[in-house]
């Protein structure tokens, strides 16, 4: 974009947003609103306290081991739907209901099947993301053609350096663009199931900012929480256009 | 067609130092008759072409020499000994290439033998070597999407050579490649096959192009599939390329095969 002229940066369009938030909350039109200014001078000190570095370890330990789970299972199921028609046919209906369901409905039935700890959240963490990945992971395969499978095959590929050097590679752009949309789906897990269940980390201290009406620290927050969460897709999405950039012929 | 003294003359000699044999191949694709019973021999280094209306099963049967496809009934040989699969014997170059657009040329070549679990100085020596014999020396380094159609079915030649396979099938190579190219591949095509003494199988819908590859061309009938006539074109490949296209005797080979092939086409 120019303007009479100049080049605007791409990030141009955020400083504007800023500067009307700073306004907005400088009139103190609505005490929900706190200058922008104010926030992140909360932020930073919020981040150095005790709370927030254990809450925010919490979360993180949570949210690690729910992806990783949901990436393992999302990505192999995703390859046997792909491949099988029989294992599609079984799971198909299933994952195509949960990936649309309002899943925070069921968060309460998983409280009383895995407990209020930690449990609980790392399994929201995992339904939130899983189903996207299965279902990014069976198109990448149901993509990958039929000549690089021959080709393999008529080449002496074991079974495993079939899938393994081929088959996962070509569908690799497909299989990250699921895990980028399932990591943004399991910071709203790891969110939902802390608040809704456990009181624990970071939905210990939403609930606590929330409560008290702390504006400055809730929303230091979820700026910090947004931040995470752009920062983890971005990074996905740089990894993606390397491969796609690779798998430009297909 | 009419000429049972050339194809009995044919089988008789073929007999004798057939790479690989096909034995009453049958193919259905549930109701869909694909092949019925073809019998066929392919001399030991020589290169065979399999031609035919395009639904002829031509490139099915290809691939149940390959061991990709499982005949509905019959039986390949290779050196004697009955296939169920794919081997080391036999490899593939493919339409559309098969290359793996995340790996370089080298890789790309050197594939069927990391696959055998070769090491990678050694699979690495012989690539280049085959990188060189099909043209493409100062490429290695570039990826599939960098090079054109005809640079890329180089590298799937490469890589066929590369393995060392006894047999190569050959799957409508050039088809996907630009006229100009395609003909400058033709003719490196020949010398390879005379460089490397292996045997050839070769399938194409263009009359020309079997005419001008082939020391022996198969003509398959339309679906369901059968052998319907064996020609040996009588060229003699010492000229050169240009005088090969204008001989008398590649002429006469392409306009029989036209009239072979015509009541087959609507």
């Amino acid at each position: 974009m120019t303007i009479y002229g100049y080049r605007v940066p791409m990030m141009a369009s955020l400083i504007v947003w800023c500067l009307i938030w700073e306004l907005v909350g400088q009139s103190g039109v609505m005490f929900l609103i706190p200058p922008l200014s104010s926030i992140l001078a909360s932020a930073v000190t919020m981040v150095q306290t005790q709370t927030w570095q254990a809450a925010a370890l919490i979360t993180l330990h949570s949210f690690v081991i729910g992806m990783a789970l949901a990436i393992l299972v999302g990505v192999t199921l995703g390859v046997l739907m792909g491949r099988f028609k029989a294992v599609d046919d079984l799971f198909g209906i299933w994952v195509n209901i949960f990936v649309s369901a309002p899943l925070s409905a069921l968060v309460p039935v998983l409280m009383i099947l895995f407990g209020m700890g930690e449990t609980t959240v790392i399994v929201t963490v995992f339904l939130f993301a899983v189903w996207i990945i299965v279902l990014d992971t069976r198109a990448g395969i149901r993509h990958v053609p039929t000549s690089l499978i021959e080709m393999g095959r008529s080449y002496g590929a074991s079974p495993f350096a079939l899938y393994s050097k081929i088959v996962l590679l070509a569908a690799l752009p497909e299989i990250l663009a699921g895990i980028r949309l399932g990591l943004v789906r399991g910071v709203k897990g790891v969110v939902i199931g802390q608040l809704l269940v456990s009181i624990i980390g970071y939905g210990e201290l939403f609930e606590l900012y929330s409560r008290s009406f702390d504006m400055e620290n809730f929303w230091a927050l979820t700026i910090i929480l947004f931040a995470a969460a752009m920062l983890m897709s971005a990074a996905i999405e740089h990894i993606e256009k390397k491969v796609e950039y690779y798998a430009g012929v297909r | 067609m009419s000429i049972p003294a050339a194809v009995a003359h044919v089988e008789q000699s073929a007999t004798t130092d057939a790479v690989v044999e096909v034995r009453g191949i049958c193919k259905k694709y549930g109701e869909v008759e694909a092949l019925r019973n073809i019998d066929l021999d392919f001399p030991r280094g020589k290169l065979t072409t399999l031609l035919g209306p395009s639904g002829c099963g031509k490139t099915t049967l290809l691939k149940i020499i390959a061991g990709l496809i499982e005949p509905t009934s019959g039986e390949v040989r290779v050196s004697g000994r009955p296939v169920s699969g794919p081997g080391p014997e036999r490899a593939f170059v493919f339409q559309d290439f098969a290359l793996m657009p995340w790996a370089t040329v080298m890789r790309n070549v050197a594939f069927g033998l990391e696959l055998k679990g070769m090491g990678k100085a050694e699979r690495q020596a012989i690539a280049s070597k085959y990188i060189a014999e099909v043209g493409l020396s100062g490429f290695e380094d570039k990826y599939p999407h960098e090079l054109s159609g005809g640079m890329r079915q180089r590298v799937g030649l490469a890589r066929a050579f590369a393995v060392n396979a006894e047999v190569l099938l050959l799957d409508e190579p050039f088809s996907a490649v630009d006229e100009q190219n395609r003909r400058k591949f033709q003719e490196d095509l020949l010398r390879l096959v005379e460089k490397e003494r292996k045997t050839f199988i070769f399938v194409t819908h263009s009359i020309e192009e079997a005419v001008y590859v082939s020391d022996r061309i198969v003509l398959l009938s339309r679906r369901p599939g059968r052998v319907s006539q064996i020609i040996e074109p009588k060229i003699d490949r010492t000229a050169s390329p240009d005088a090969i296209r204008r001989d008398q005797g590649y002429l006469d080979t392409v306009e029989e095969i036209w009239q072979g092939l015509k009541h087959y086409v609507d």
